[in-house]
């Protein structure tokens, strides 16, 4: 059984004063997430990743389609119990502690209350807030409310996890914190879907992506899948500061940093560069296959969907 | 959901206690003990009318201007800050939601009166000296402001389901004002012809009739209260304030978050 499964969500809203006019924001969405997986909800600004998150939280109404989280609607309240939400650039009561806010959180979502003192305890040493439990959240900075915004999302156990820009506001200590909570949260076997624009930490991190743009889905896979379409290039790196002619015959490409040089060359060039660096007595360090990156799959994406708008006008 | 409801309206109420919204008891205090002392050494005879109608004046006052200074920031400050979001996304229903808050701010302006009345019943022990059997009347006012915040609070909880706290600042104070006025509105319903007879009895009979509610000045002059009184105002009130109340969980939940 997926863990989500969106149906064609989609949402319409009325905008102007005077002269209403309809605006969609997303267009009809339909996109399976399996249970047990980081997937990773692509694009950039404005492109329709916070609308989805309200939509599937139930903070906004979709104009056509529906959703199954668990294999239950979305809208049955017994499955707000089983699930987790980090708004993007979180805001709490500032008036309450780290501490209070957490025991607010699990008297809503109901977590018992013999268990309520100890799963807060739990949550916040896994955020790292421990030690600033009884301050107010009006003095805490963006990052500790980001840390806090995590530990309420996670705080009743929930077995999906929805995260929406969770890196955002982060220093880069906070930035792999939040890398490797995720990675132990599917280690729990719990599914995490987090929307973000910063695509190393989704090449990192996820099993599978979506790509959203201008509301529209433009892509969906595994990551390796996305990224394996090799160039048919590789990668080799031996020891040395120069270029021997028979390697620079070969038409590699070559880069000398230090004592190492690097060359990509045609995937059938492989074996007559390894028997040039034999010739030549060079240390081979590593010969990888060059991948297109996600940040390559994704721009590429964007432009082909640019392009269709454009012929389309 | 009994007990959602119970936590939306206890954080309601530490909201209010930890910004301070109790510190207005200070202010009431230094006014009435300032009256008590004044009209102690100005007046005679006419002390104990002056400090009833006062005291209990002030504390109506007080609380209209708290119930709708909080009231209209429960449901859009919360959308604005965004902080519905991680509330809302979990197994709390929207009108679990607002019923949760209607709670926490009647229970703040309770709390609230109960330290207002003894207040009004100190100064009046301050300038009478002693307490007689009519002196009890006085909870009969303080129970009908009660019940007057009850409407102003589900009424401000209505315009904050769809605008802008400025806007329902204006429409719940409005509200106040006529309402105050509802019996002579109510009068000249009975007078007018024509369309202006059936505009101004609607409005007459759709506006909250505060009017009935004030018997300060007849408490201060010792007369009775009809116990048909204050079952009516007690059945007025609940409808009132459960009408309102409906009409903000109606709203509220078709409401998109944006």
């Amino acid at each position: 059984m997926p863990a989500i499964e969106i149906l064609g969500l989609e949402k319409t809203y009325s905008v102007g004063f005077w002269r209403k006019r309809l605006k969609l924001a997303l267009h009809p969405l339909s996109l399976t997430v399996e249970d047990g997986e980081i997937f990773g909800f692509l694009g950039p600004n404005g492109a329709g990743k916070t609308t989805t998150l309200k939509l599937l939280m139930g903070l906004v109404f979709p104009s056509a389609g529906s959703a199954r989280i668990l294999g239950r609607e979305w809208t049955d309240p017994s499955v707000k119990a089983q699930i987790g939400f980090l708004p993007e650039q979180p805001y709490f009561y500032d008036y309450l502690t780290a501490h209070e806010l957490l025991e607010y959180y699990g008297q809503l979502s109901g977590v018992p209350a013999k268990q309520r003192k100890q799963r807060v305890e739990h949550v916040l040493d896994q955020v790292g807030l421990r030690d600033v439990q009884g301050v107010q959240l009006r003095k805490f900075s963006k990052g500790m409310l980001q840390r806090v915004g995590i530990g309420q999302a996670i705080l009743h156990d929930p077995k999906i996890v929805f995260f929406d820009e969770p890196m955002s506001g982060l220093d880069p200590i906070g930035r792999r914190e939040v890398r490797d909570l995720m990675s132990q949260l599917k280690s729990e076997g719990k599914t995490v879907f987090f929307s973000t624009h910063i695509l190393s930490d989704a090449e990192t991190l996820c099993d599978r992506v979506a790509i959203i743009h201008k509301g529209e889905l433009r892509g969906v896979g595994a990551v390796e899948d996305l990224t394996s379409s090799v160039q048919g290039t590789v990668e080799v790196i031996w020891h040395g500061s120069q270029v021997p002619a028979s390697i620079k015959a070969l038409g590699a490409g070559c880069h000398v940093t230090g004592d190492r040089v690097r060359a990509t060359i045609n995937e059938s060039q492989q074996d007559a560069i390894i028997d040039a660096l034999r010739r030549e007595r060079l240390r081979l360090i590593a010969i990888t296959p060059v991948r297109t990156s996600l940040e390559a799959y994704f721009v590429e994406k964007l432009r082909r969907a640019e392009t269709t708008a454009g012929s389309t006008k | 959901m009994r007990t959602r409801i119970a936590y939306i309206a206890s954080n309601t109420f530490r909201e209010a206690v930890r910004d301070r919204v109790l510190y207005n008891l200070i202010a009431f205090a230094l006014l009435l003990s300032g009256a008590a002392i004044f009209v102690g050494q100005i007046s005679i005879e006419i002390e104990k009318l002056v400090v009833i109608n006062l005291g209990l004046t002030a504390v109506s006052l007080f609380g209209i201007v708290i119930a709708i200074f909080i009231g209209i920031g429960l449901v859009s400050k919360e959308i604005e800050k965004r902080t519905l979001y991680t509330v809302l996304s979990r197994p709390v229903r929207r009108w679990e939601f607002i019923v949760g808050k209607f709670f926490g701010l009647a229970g703040t302006l309770v709390v609230n009166t109960f330290f207002m009345a003894i207040g009004v019943f100190a100064a009046l022990f301050y300038v009478s000296h002693k307490f007689v059997r009519a002196d009890a009347l006085i909870l009969v006012a303080l129970y009908f402001i009660v019940l007057e915040f009850q409407i102003i609070c589900s009424l401000t909880l209505l315009f904050s389901s769809f605008s802008s706290p400025l806007l329902s600042a204006v429409f719940a104070f409005s509200l106040f004002v006529i309402g105050s006025f509802a019996e002579d509105l109510r009068n000249f319903a009975s007078m007018a012809h024509g369309f202006s007879r059936w505009l101004a009895t609607g409005a007459a009979y759709l506006v909250p009739n505060f009017s009935a509610f004030n018997v300060i000045t007849s408490i201060a002059h010792e007369q009775p209260v009809a116990g048909q009184l204050i079952l009516q105002n007690t059945l007025y009130a609940l409808f009132y304030a459960t009408m309102a109340l409906s009409g903000a969980v109606l709203i509220f939940e078709r409401r998109d978050l944006k």
